[in-house]
């Protein structure tokens, strides 16, 4: 197999805080190859945005640690000067926020914006820069170009923000598009349109796209390979068909049981993953889904489990569960409609 | 959820809520109207959940807070509990707002992050002067518990809490002074999957032990179908379909219906990539100037003439179904020839055009 596009090799973020240090990503490693669509699917504080932040080197924070290494291309990243890594951002990879909103400048044309873009990293002539700018805003859907590229971010809806949002960040042809909730502030049909955009950039440019999101329903559809993160790790690995159809993880399990769904009956309650996760100062000892976990037992509170593959290949997880073990048990959380109605 | 019969505990009858747009500095002209809320009438049954949908910008919001009177309307009745609530003074309602609550969407937003938990909760029951300080402290303190928090977050402030937990702090302020109808304004879209599961399924408990009338307004009709008893579907101000919930699911007739169905996210990819996925085009159009005819037909993919011509009028089919389209879908034959204007909702509009035409058949 050839080179992945991006490596990401056990990265930590901390932040010194008053309280402690706050291990937010506690040593992850995964890859991204080519035209690949990764989604990374963990709740609110699980540690998905700030490694992505990572890869684009965004966390201004003075406090932040970093560790480990962020290969790009061959390139470490981490290594990289600030001026350095503005050519890789926008040109090399680019990024799409969850707020359509306030990830645009208020005060100019999105006209303006776009072009700016264009001329810091290309050599365009004014007329040049302005008639791709056109062309883009068309390419995502953007009815009327001509005349919406000189309007404010004010004048256009969430859905319409979030597709200039796109536009901006396919500018420069980008080969990995990092996308950060990019649905989750938008209304269903609006979350359809822009999937189904992501989608299509996929076939028509070939870009790797990283989905980040806490609904596993939005990646089953245009994801090629999911991880799942928790408490700042990775707790499951595969392709869509072994974490939708053969999942390791009870916090998988936890995620898939709680989604309403409307391919099949409704169920009574819907299945929650209780309390809240864990403080990332004092990791709890041994597992961290422990506390929450249903199915653990002695070994979980001593011995942290390791991302191992026990499945199949490709197919890691972090669980001390046997995999016969976790077969028997899961459906009781994934699908408690078959125990309610046996 | 429950669903128990009983009369209508909230009425709605004609509702229009209309927003003026103005302009000037000083003498303000108005200019235009936005069309939030355009002539409807619905019931929410005693003891039962009326789930709420459609886009953003669609009236669903505004129409949630004229049922408890925090938008005063401009025509039309909201009758609850057999009292016409529509002209009320502030101080005739004081006495009904604790009947009537509201839970709302953005738990950040709608907690005031100076005050302590405590206040918080308990501010209804100051308000209403309903027992002295230590009473007061003893039901709150019940209250949190019985949301899932601990009576020790008395004395905390919101800003120490997640999302869930402070949609839980929203929900025991609503509850406080024992209501019988409560709004719930988008209450989870705002959380993760993970955490609005708790919080649906805190609502049902408490539906149960309050003997409450919710109604759910949401974009989402996953979420909607897991709580509600009827679910009503509104577009630009107004219902285009109301109907039992599972029925909706199996026999959606009103083509938006259908799309807003197929926008939801199947978490099976087998399952999502095979089945047929409607992307409707474009936004929601300016409520300022909707469309002539059907409201939809801009964005339907069915539509003819006469949708660009003629409203169409409620139609009921049967088993308390009723939607408003020019080419139902999924009706049969038969149950088209009985359906019948629902007259109580459009009397004018039932001579005018007494049955919806016949879907093309070409």
């Amino acid at each position: 197999m050839a080179e992945p596009l991006l490596s990401v090799k056990d990265l930590k973020v901390s932040f010194r805080t008053e309280d402690g240090l706050v291990r937010a990503v506690d040593g992850i490693s995964f890859t991204v190859d080519e035209g690949e669509v990764v989604g990374i699917v963990g709740e609110s504080g699980s540690g998905k945005s700030v490694t992505m932040m990572s890869v684009m080197r965004l966390i201004t924070d003075p406090n932040v640690i970093y560790e480990g290494e962020i290969v790009y291309k061959g390139r470490n990243l981490m290594g990289l000067s600030q001026d350095a890594m503005r050519e890789v951002r926008g040109e090399e990879i680019a990024m799409i926020f969850q707020d359509p909103m306030t990830s645009l400048n208020p005060v100019y044309t999105i006209g303006w914006q776009i072009e700016e873009q264009l001329n810091e990293h290309n050599d365009l002539k004014k007329g040049q820069a302005r008639r791709r700018a056109i062309d883009l805003l068309a390419q995502v859907g953007i009815p009327r170009p001509e005349q919406r590229i000189d309007d404010h971010p004010h004048q256009f809806s969430g859905g319409m923000r979030q597709r200039v949002m796109i536009a901006l960040a396919l500018s420069c042809n980008p080969d990995l598009l990092i996308a950060d909730e990019p649905t989750t502030a938008l209304d269903v049909t609006i979350q359809a349109q822009i999937l189904e955009l992501i989608k299509n950039l996929k076939r028509d440019f070939g870009s790797a796209v990283v989905l980040i999101t806490h609904d596993l329903g939005v990646v089953a559809d245009i994801a090629d390979r999911i991880l799942v993160m928790y408490a700042g790790r990775i707790v499951e690995e595969g392709n869509k068909e072994q974490i939708f159809y053969d999942p390791q993880h009870p916090y998988t399990w936890g995620l898939l049981g709680s989604i309403a769904r409307l391919d099949r009956p409704k169920r009574r309650r819907l299945t929650t993953i209780a309390g809240q996760p864990p403080s990332l100062i004092n990791r709890p000892r041994g597992c961290s889904f422990r506390p929450r976990c249903p199915q653990a037992f002695d070994r979980c509170s001593v011995e942290d489990p390791a991302l191992t593959a026990k499945v199949g290949d490709g197919h890691l997880d972090a669980c001390h569960l046997s995999v016969e073990d976790k077969r028997a048990r899961r459906d009781a959380t994934i699908r408690p409609e078959l125990a309610e109605s046996a | 959820m429950s669903a128990q019969n009983g009369g209508p505990l909230l009425k709605a009858e004609h509702v229009v809520k209309y927003f003026p747009i103005k302009r000037g500095i000083l003498i303000q002209r108005e200019i235009a109207q936005v069309h939030a809320v355009d002539d409807v009438s619905l019931e929410v049954r005693r003891g039962e959940t009326l789930g709420l949908v459609g886009e953003s910008g669609c009236g669903k919001s505004t129409l949630g807070r004229c049922f408890v009177r925090l938008y005063p309307l401009t025509s039309g009745h909201v009758v609850f509990d057999g009292q016409d609530i529509s002209n009320l003074s502030r101080r005739a309602m004081r006495p009904l707002r604790r009947e009537l609550q509201i839970v709302f969407q953005d738990p950040y937003a709608s907690l005031n992050p100076r005050k302590r938990v405590g206040s918080i909760v308990g501010a209804p029951l100051a308000i209403h002067d309903m027992g002295d300080r230590r009473e007061r402290k003893r039901q709150v303190q019940e209250l949190l518990e019985k949301v899932g928090l601990s009576p020790e977050h008395y004395n905390r402030y919101p800003h120490e809490f997640s999302g869930g937990q402070r949609q839980r702090i929203g929900v025991a302020r609503a509850l406080a002074l024992r209501p019988k109808l409560v709004i719930a304004d988008e209450p989870v879209s705002a959380l993760d999957v993970s955490i609005q599961a708790q919080v649906i399924n805190l609502l049902a408990d408490l539906q149960q032990d309050f003997d409450l009338t919710y109604v759910f307004i949401a974009h989402d009709l996953g979420v909607v179908r897991h709580v509600s008893d009827r679910i009503a579907v509104m577009y630009l101000g107004k219902i285009f379909e109301i109907s039992p919930a599972e029925e909706l699911y199996r026999r959606p007739i009103m083509p938006y219906t259908e799309a807003l169905l197929s926008a939801v996210p199947i978490p099976d990819p087998r399952e999502s990539a095979a089945r047929e996925r409607i992307v409707l085009e474009g936004d929601v159009p300016s409520p300022i100037n909707p469309p002539s005819g059907c409201r939809f037909h801009p964005r339907c993919r069915y539509a003819t003439d006469v949708c660009r011509q003629i409203e169409p009028p409620l139609v009921d089919y049967g088993n308390g179904h009723l939607a408003a389209c020019h080419h139902p879908l999924n009706v049969d034959k038969e149950t088209l020839a009985r359906a019948s204007v629902d007259e109580r909702r459009t009397p004018e509009a039932a001579d005018e055009s007494a049955k919806p035409s016949e879907p093309a058949t070409n």
